[in-house]
């Protein structure tokens, strides 16, 4: 059994563990809301971009851009978008370990692979493959924008240059408070908007004056859509990464005060053991004294 | 009074303007257009300038980096990268950012680097509008 001294230093100790976790759950939560006010603000231009990308692209050759150009797939590279920091969960586990699978995936099929890390996370995973081309630790905070354009246009280069013939993304998909979810999405080459969607579409773009040419202006769009998915991708990362952490760490607080409950129960028992011992010291004593 | 048109201006912040507005004025792919009501549908891509709109007899201004508007049923909608208005710009700011950006334009241009060149360029356009539509918000 513990000593009296030894469980009242460990119940100290759990309970400064539970004050701490408790402030980052907070923390969190206010992160949380400004993540995701930062996503619905993203909202709009989103879908209006989407909208206008599905009444360009439609009825177009995928052929004619570089961007959407489809090859035989030799190198692929794939785009891991996790957290910089930890002690959220299983969040950027489950992102590296569904990267993790992709990779394996190509591999198989004998396909090289290389990785572009966004947060610090899956930089340090994936360091000892060996096949990390460039990281970019330290955004996850504060990015904006013109981040994600930077990270767009070294994608769309290095597919340019013919270094990645498919480019994937990993992130961790935002569903609710409590649900985050890997998922992985293809970035390069760009897809046409689907076919059904293609008819109501073509109806609309029929119409249209368009200034510069269809082409031209797919030229300035194309790019423009992949800083839209990186962005996406990071304000989704973003937001769950503070959602995780929010949820484990209201669940380390419980498992303080549980354990605090336990220690207490074991810190009573042993001091109700010693004043029994000392009654019985002295009861003796006094017996002793009698005779 | 004519009729109007719905203006929209939606950067990836969050929409800047949601108004119903006379006549827009935008800095186009081939140069600056105007639209009125009842404009045929068009879509052109924006150049980093400034956006003009008129509302109840009154002209406002916006400076707006690159992106594209698409105008149809009475509605015209900007995505741009980004939009300011003139009184939440910062002059002094925008002249360093110009200074900075002619010497960076002077040495991409000495070392024949076009990569440099291009932002450079972009970097002082988007200084030059900045300071122009400050300008223009004071004298008015």
């Amino acid at each position: 059994m513990a000593s009296l001294k030894e469980v009242k230093m460990k119940i100290g100790g759990v309970k400064k563990t539970s004050q701490i976790t408790k402030a980052m759950n907070m923390v969190a939560a206010a992160k949380l809301r400004g993540a995701q006010q930062k996503m619905e603000n993203f909202r709009p231009y989103a879908e209006k971009f989407n909208a206008a990308m599905g009444n360009l692209s439609s009825g177009m050759d995928s052929g004619s851009f570089p961007l959407m150009e489809v090859r035989e797939v030799k190198c692929a590279e794939i785009v891991v978008v996790t957290s910089d920091r930890g002690l959220c969960g299983s969040f950027n586990a489950n992102i590296l370990k569904m990267a993790d699978k992709l990779m394996k995936k190509y591999e198989a099929d004998g396909k090289k692979v290389s990785f572009l890390c966004i947060g610090k996370k899956g930089a340090s995973y994936f360091k000892k493959t060996g096949k990390v081309r460039k990281t970019y630790p330290d955004l996850m905070g504060t990015f904006q924008m013109f981040n994600a354009r930077a990270i767009a246009q070294d994608i769309a280069a290095n597919f340019l240059a013919a270094d990645a013939d498919e480019v994937q993304i990993v992130y961790g998909k935002f569903q609710s408070v409590a649900v985050q979810k890997p998922a992985s999405q293809l970035l390069l080459p760009v897809k046409p908007v689907a076919a059904d969607e293609q008819a109501a579409a073509t109806q609309v773009s029929a119409a249209y004056i368009y200034e510069p040419s269809t082409e031209e202006i797919m030229e300035v769009l194309l790019p423009l859509y992949m800083n839209v998915m990186v962005y996406h991708a990071m304000l989704e990362v973003s937001a769950s990464e503070h959602a995780a952490r929010m949820s484990s760490m209201d669940n380390a607080t419980n498992a303080c005060k549980d354990i605090i409950h336990n220690l207490t129960l074991i810190y009573n028992k042993a001091r109700q053991a010693g004043i029994t011992g000392e009654l019985m010291d002295i009861v003796g004593g006094a017996e002793a004294l009698k005779g | 009074m004519a009729e109007k048109l719905q203006l929209e201006v939606v950067t990836p912040k969050g929409a800047v303007v949601n108004e119903v507005v006379d006549i827009v004025t935008a800095p186009g792919y081939g140069g600056e257009f105007g639209v009125l009501a009842n404009h045929a549908p068009f879509l052109s891509t924006i150049k980093i300038g400034v956006l003009t709109y008129k509302k109840e007899g009154k002209e406002q201004s916006l400076m707006v980096s690159g992106g594209f508007c698409e105008v149809s049923n009475n509605k015209i909608s900007f995505l741009v990268e980004s939009a300011e208005r003139g009184a939440d710009i910062d002059v002094d700011r925008a002249m360093k950012a110009r200074e900075r950006a002619e010497k960076r334009l002077a040495e991409a241009v000495q070392h024949k680097d076009k990569f440099d060149r291009v932002r450079a360029e972009a970097a002082l356009h988007r200084a030059l509008s900045r300071i122009k539509l400050a300008e223009r918000g004071k004298s008015a």
